[in-house]
């Protein structure tokens, strides 16, 4: 084991050369770039085993991820953003497959306009797809979750492809300590991928992909895709023992700070959960009992854990770093719909959105949405969900608009 | 280059390894080439498809094929076609699959995906110099959803989206000629009724590597409007009368496999097919007639 200062895009890259993987297929889009640069370096020297390939494209790449792994080869790939929706149609298609591999996805705002820092709205595009999804806050669990996803992607009972997400930015350009572990602890942890019968060989014919014609067929196999996802739900946790008892770091379906006496909490995903953190300790420096829950897995979506975390929880402001129009926050609806179905005294939720394109979350918004979410509370009275913008922010809007509304001459 | 084992109509096999009784419409004149195509590349083949007509071949849970396929999409059949090969090479290199295990690795698309939506994907294959079969059935439109005008439709080509009177205004794209400007290892244009001189284009490219592409002009009955016993008939035709050229690709050089010796009028081909019979009633088009004429005496003129 060795400990060294990595951007996120590094960890990546470590992760999917600790996986030993066979096959990289890749495009280049900022902020992913120096995942795909970093790999076919170690290819070129020799350091990694294995074939990159530069398609011509996201549709291409994620099409030669999903045929490469479908011949029995350890596949990883990335993208960002546009990438991963101009790939969209072969996310669904090669989920179908049931060929696992990882796609590592660098989230970063979606056009238009075009940007390039982070949000959500990219990976969760893609909630629907069959990819498992896992989100990280930190470069280790960037690392981490490569190796994580490997196992869960080939565990027999889930056979479903891996999007691991890390924010553009905030984490793909910045770097952190992260422990790299030795490759013969990896081995013993992710052992060579077992294609069994999802391969091409001569001698041994076989059909993939084929078409289905009737609804009932059809529903089949989309249904079992479906419970194969769920699946993961039951094979994450003895998965993530085994991370623990070779590299002793635990992943929980989440990651739950302060919340044991908790009365209000935060809920949000990705690296901006770090300074929810922040924001948790200086509120119990204040008297807060308030704390905080990161779902790490999205898809299968961890209703369950979820409902059991909120428990007795009060008041939940949840922050979404996306934005789906005409609707609002997308975790805020998923979680409102894992609480009304349960039996649980559900806690009240208030929905937030911020961070998207990389729009900063500060302290001071942590402390208001706190404060807001008591409010609530105590009256009974949820507010209408919030778009976070300060009136500094808008002046600074008002003066571009000057500009670009300037005559001419 | 050794001598061709196909020396007459008696080498071919009779015994077809494309099982029959597939949902193909009858006289189809792309799945003609696919069968002789694919009993010269034998089982050892996974065939990676992209949306149209074929990808009926394969519906849970049979087909007609003894090897191996893969369905995609509709844009991204060669890059399938990549990710197996990369991979099937990956495992030679390992050790962890013997040679004896390889397979060739052949694209089957029509022309709404070759001509368009999959060219981008097909020109970046052959830049990168994928060892692969390409065979692209050219039913010259949309066959699958019903016959709408597609780059590889003929001038004046009534079309299920060009019913007036002058019919499709376009031109049929040269995708021979985008793909021979990538310089791929080896390129023709074939037709299932000219069996023998597909073979001994399908059995040359087998002893190359690198891309090897391969355009059948496909008789369409129910799209072109002709009785399904006539696919024979009009494809031979359609070389006779010069309408589509047979050739081949290889080392930078084009070559006329079967040049007409004297081409007879492409009205011939024409007025078989009810696409083109707006130019024959209630009154001869005369004008549109010559031009297509002229076109085609144009090419051989170059071409010769």
């Amino acid at each position: 084991m060795t400990r060294r200062l990595l951007t996120g895009n590094a960890a990546a890259a470590w992760g999917a050369r600790l996986a030993e993987v066979d096959y990289v297929p890749a495009f280049p889009i900022t902020p992913q770039t120096e995942i795909i640069e970093t790999i076919a370096h170690w290819m070129d020297q020799g350091e990694m085993a294995g074939r990159f390939t530069t398609l011509e494209s996201e549709h291409s790449m994620i099409t030669a991820a999903g045929s490469a792994a479908a011949t029995g080869t350890r596949v990883f790939t990335a993208t960002s953003s546009q990438g991963l929706l101009y790939g969209m149609e072969m996310l669904y298609t090669v989920a179908g497959w049931r060929a696992p591999f990882v796609l590592m996805n660098v989230s970063r705002g979606l056009s238009s306009p075009i940007t390039l820092e982070p949000d959500h709205n990219d990976i969760l595009a893609a909630r629907d797809s069959g990819f498992l999804q896992i989100h990280c806050a930190t470069c280790q669990e960037v690392l981490d979750s490569v190796l994580l996803a490997f196992r869960l992607a080939e565990d027999d009972s889930v056979r479903l492809p891996v999007i691991v997400n890390q924010d553009g930015f905030y984490l793909s350009y910045t770097r952190e300590p992260v422990e790299i572990p030795d490759i013969e602890e990896v081995r013993k942890f992710l052992p060579a991928f077992d294609p069994e019968n999802t391969q091409f060989r001569a001698g041994e014919p076989r059909s993939q992909g084929v078409a289905v014609l009737g609804g009932a067929f059809y529903s089949y196999f989309r249904y079992e895709m479906h419970l194969a996802c769920l699946n993961t739900l039951s094979v994450f946790d003895s998965i993530a023992q085994d991370f623990a008892d070779h590299f002793g770091r635990k992943y929980g379906i989440l990651e739950t700070y302060q919340m044991d006496d908790a009365e209000f909490c935060f809920v949000m995903a990705g690296s901006f959960a770090t300074k929810a953190k922040n924001a948790v300790d200086l509120l119990r420096d204040a008297g807060w009992k308030i704390g905080l829950v990161r779902p790490r897995l999205i898809r299968p979506f961890p209703a369950d854990a979820l409902c059991r975390a909120l428990t007795g929880i009060h008041g939940v402001a949840v922050i979404d770093q996306n934005l789906s129009m005409g609707k609002g926050g997308i975790l805020y609806t998923e979680l409102a719909s894992a609480l009304y179905s349960s039996n649980s005294n559900s806690p009240l939720l208030v929905s937030y959105i911020g961070g998207l394109g990389g729009r900063d979350i500060t302290r001071e918004e942590f402390f208001k949405m706190a404060r807001e979410t008591r409010h609530a509370v105590e009256t009974g009275k949820v507010p209408l969900p919030r778009l976070l913008y300060t009136e500094d922010e808008l002046r600074q809007m008002r003066k571009l608009q000057t500009i670009a509304h300037a005559p001419w001459g | 280059m050794k001598e061709t084992t196909f020396k007459s109509l008696k080498n071919l096999s009779t015994d077809h390894l494309l099982a029959s009784g597939t949902a193909i419409c009858a006289g189809c004149g792309g799945l003609e080439a696919v069968k002789i195509m694919y009993d010269i590349l034998g089982k050892n083949t996974v065939f990676v498809n992209s949306a149209g007509c074929m990808t009926l071949l394969s519906v849970y849970p049979f087909t007609p094929f003894q090897g191996s396929w893969l369905y995609t999409a509709m844009a991204c059949a060669p890059a399938g076609a990549q990710g197996i090969r990369d991979a099937l090479d990956v495992l030679l290199n390992k050790g962890r699959i013997q040679p004896e295990e390889d397979l060739k690795v052949v694209v089957l698309s029509g022309d709404g995906s070759s001509y368009g939506m999959a060219l981008s994907a097909t020109s970046a294959a052959m830049d990168r110099n994928l060892d692969f079969f390409y065979l692209c059935y050219d039913n010259e439109g949309y066959g699958n959803t019903g016959h709408q005008s597609s780059p590889a439709t003929p001038h004046a080509a009534r079309t299920a989206t060009n019913s007036g009177p002058f019919g499709y205004p376009g031109y049929k794209k040269d995708l021979f000629a985008i793909w021979t400007a990538h310089k791929p290892a080896y390129a023709a244009t074939i037709i299932g009724s000219e069996p023998l001189d597909l073979a001994r284009k399908v059995e040359k490219a087998m002893s190359l590597k690198g891309p090897k592409m391969f355009i059948a002009l496909a008789p369409c009955p129910t799209g072109w409007h002709f009785d399904p016993r006539e696919t024979v008939e009009i494809g031979k035709l359609a070389v006779k009368t010069g309408i589509w050229p047979l050739k081949e690709y290889l080392d930078g050089k084009v070559i006329h496999t079967k040049p007409p010796r004297r081409r007879i009028p492409v009205e011939e081909y024409l007025k078989k097919q009810g696409r083109f019979a707006h130019l024959f009633s209630p009154q001869r088009d005369t004008k549109q007639l010559e031009e297509i004429q002229a076109r085609i005496d144009e090419y051989w003129a170059e071409a010769i």
